[in-house]
């Protein structure tokens, strides 16, 4: 275990592992909430359009991709609230423009490859450097912040959202601000896990939790334990093994939620049947 | 418990001037939905401690009705108000509590009962401030008097319907408003939550709260209601004294089996469902299964 952190590249991998793998899961919650659990893999798709236009322009992918996947999120989340479209038709719309735009803005730029966006799909988490480390903790200390402040408003929305309109709550305002923290999220994620398994960090440590918890709150930490002991399993493994790290963080995540339908099954036999009148 | 005579007939001119404020008002009300009229020609204004019924048959427009008072779905002509204010302006929310016709529980994650009955002070919250002692205070009240108080631990999903039902009423309960809005409390309900149901809403009545609720049938409520609006085919055809259990055939929607009302729900299934956000969905689609 040593030699993992002897190493620079190494130790901000650990970092950034462990930030992805609390905030992925603490959004994925209300979003999985709120039946939008494909939502990361649209804005996910739609973020590739944000990096390519980076790399087309010169300026840091992270930054474009920010801004591009908060405006897909808006979109995708104005789509929903007006209805006239079915929300999935939307989503799938946003998938194959965001993919094709990322793959043909690369090809435009000069010197530009698809095998450019390869860490990006993929994930490369052990090329994260001092600077991302900065930008990957600064936006996810934005992120549970917002959890924090708005999680009690956010869960009354997920649950129920004519209720949380009959409450006088601001329904508009808490859908574009979790569509807007979920893009956020899928950027930080981004580098672990890349654009394509973004939204698996998203949903299976939720769904891993709701497996074991009775409370929503108990199943978010859960899930956020979970997540981060995926995403740093994973790293550890990808090290030592010598496996690509975002594929091993899902896969490692995904063996956690066959674990917890067990062992969930087992805890709520076992459990004295509830009397229900 | 008898009626108050005073509701009988609809006199809107003197309720005006009389001083107990309006708790909700809709005024030449109309509504549409993807170009089908639910509802037409509404003049509905009901005061602080009025006990009214919005009573029809399925396809009726009831629910379209109070969900259209608390500004839920927007008009197509006429207007609404809320405590004297339009939906968009009002800002005291807190003074209504709204009990959905079924618990919504959104894509899967567990939401505990008290957690769900807590959600209810969140327009008594402020954003910044942590949960109050008496926030915890309200939530444990409205837990006993709805008798979940042993439940609180446990996941809503592991509850039967009625026992759901009285989560959503200890929710509104939570926030300890003046009117209460509930959209089919007693559908699915079995008789013990009913009467439970009953004996919660008389205690509403006596400390002088404002309830409108939308009924298929009073059953154990009849004796607690004032007032009765009934609606057939989106008008209101009566507006008074709750018509009696013995006449019930004076009802529309009296019978489970809805022999006279064929169009009737056609008018809610309708097509265009296509408009509507996933929440009015769920609860459109529940109406028109309350058989």
């Amino acid at each position: 275990m040593i030699e993992l952190f002897a190493l620079d590249f190494m130790r901000y991998a650990l970092a950034a592992a462990v930030l992805v793998g609390l905030t992925a899961p603490a959004v994925g919650t209300f979003i999985v909430q709120r039946r939008l659990a494909l939502l990361g893999d649209g804005i996910g798709h739609v973020a590739l359009t944000g990096v390519a236009l980076g790399f087309l322009t010169g300026t840091a992918p992270v930054l474009t991709a920010v801004v591009v996947a908060a405006l897909g999120a808006v979109a995708i989340e104005l789509v929903r609230a007006r209805g006239r479209t079915s929300g999935d038709v939307a989503l799938a719309l946003l998938f194959y423009g965001g993919l094709a735009g990322g793959v043909m803005l690369i090809y435009l730029t000069p010197g530009g490859s698809t095998a450019s966006l390869n860490t990006y799909l993929f994930g490369a988490i052990t090329s994260v450097t001092g600077a991302d480390l900065w930008v990957i903790a600064l936006l996810a200390v934005l992120v549970l912040g917002v959890l924090a402040v708005f999680g009690r408003e956010l869960f009354v929305l997920c649950q129920d959202e004519e209720v949380a309109r009959a409450a006088g709550l601001p329904t508009r305002f808490l859908g574009l601000l979790i569509a807007v923290v979920a893009a956020v999220t899928v950027v930080v994620a981004m580098r672990a896990v890349g654009l394509l398994l973004v939204s698996a960090l998203m949903v299976v440590p939720v769904a891993t939790g709701q497996q074991l918890a009775r409370s929503f709150r108990a199943t978010m930490a859960l899930a956020m334990l979970f997540g981060v002991l995926a995403t740093v399993g994973g790293l550890t493994s990808s090290f030592y093994l010598d496996v690509p790290s975002g594929a091993a963080i899902v896969l490692l995540a995904l063996a956690g939620f066959a674990v917890a339908l067990t062992v969930g099954r087992f805890v709520r036999r076992s459990r004295p049947r509830e009397s229900t009148i | 418990m008898t009626a108050p005579v005073a509701h009988d007939a609809p006199p809107d001119g003197a309720r005006k001037a009389a001083a107990v404020p309006t708790a909700f008002r809709m005024t030449a009300g109309r509504i549409s939905l993807d170009g089908r009229e639910i509802l037409r020609g509404i003049d509905l204004a009901i005061e602080e401690g009025e006990v009214v019924a919005v009573l029809g048959a399925n396809g009726s427009g009831k629910s379209t009705l109070i969900r259209a008072l608390l500004g839920l779905i927007p008009l197509s002509g006429g207007s609404t108000e809320l405590y004297g204010s339009a939906p968009a302006r009002f800002r005291q929310w807190w003074r209504i509590g709204y009990v959905p016709q079924r618990l919504s529980v959104g894509g899967g994650v567990p939401a505990t009962v008290r957690e769900v009955v807590a959600s209810g002070r969140i327009a008594r919250q402020s954003r910044f401030r942590p949960t109050s002692a008496a926030d915890r205070h309200a939530v444990s009240r409205a837990l006993a008097e709805v008798g979940l108080g042993d439940r609180a631990g446990d996941p809503v999903q592991t509850l039967s319907g009625g026992q759901q039902q009285r989560v959503l009423i200890a929710r509104a309960l939570a926030g300890e408003p003046d009117a209460f809005v509930m959209d089919e409390p007693t559908a699915g309900v079995d008789a013990a939550s009913q009467r439970h149901l009953a004996g919660t809403l008389s205690g509403l009545v006596r400390a002088g709260r404002t309830v409108l609720l939308v009924a298929h049938e009073l059953g154990p409520l009849e004796p607690l209601i004032t007032r009765a609006v009934v609606l057939k085919e989106g008008c209101v055809v009566h507006d008074g004294l709750p018509p009696h259990a013995v006449g019930a055939h004076a009802l529309p929607g009296h019978d489970h089996v809805h022999p006279h009302a064929p169009e009737a729900p056609q008018a809610a299934t309708g097509g265009g469902m296509s408009g509507w956000s996933d929440a009015a969905i769920g609860s459109r689609r529940t109406e028109n299964l309350d058989l």
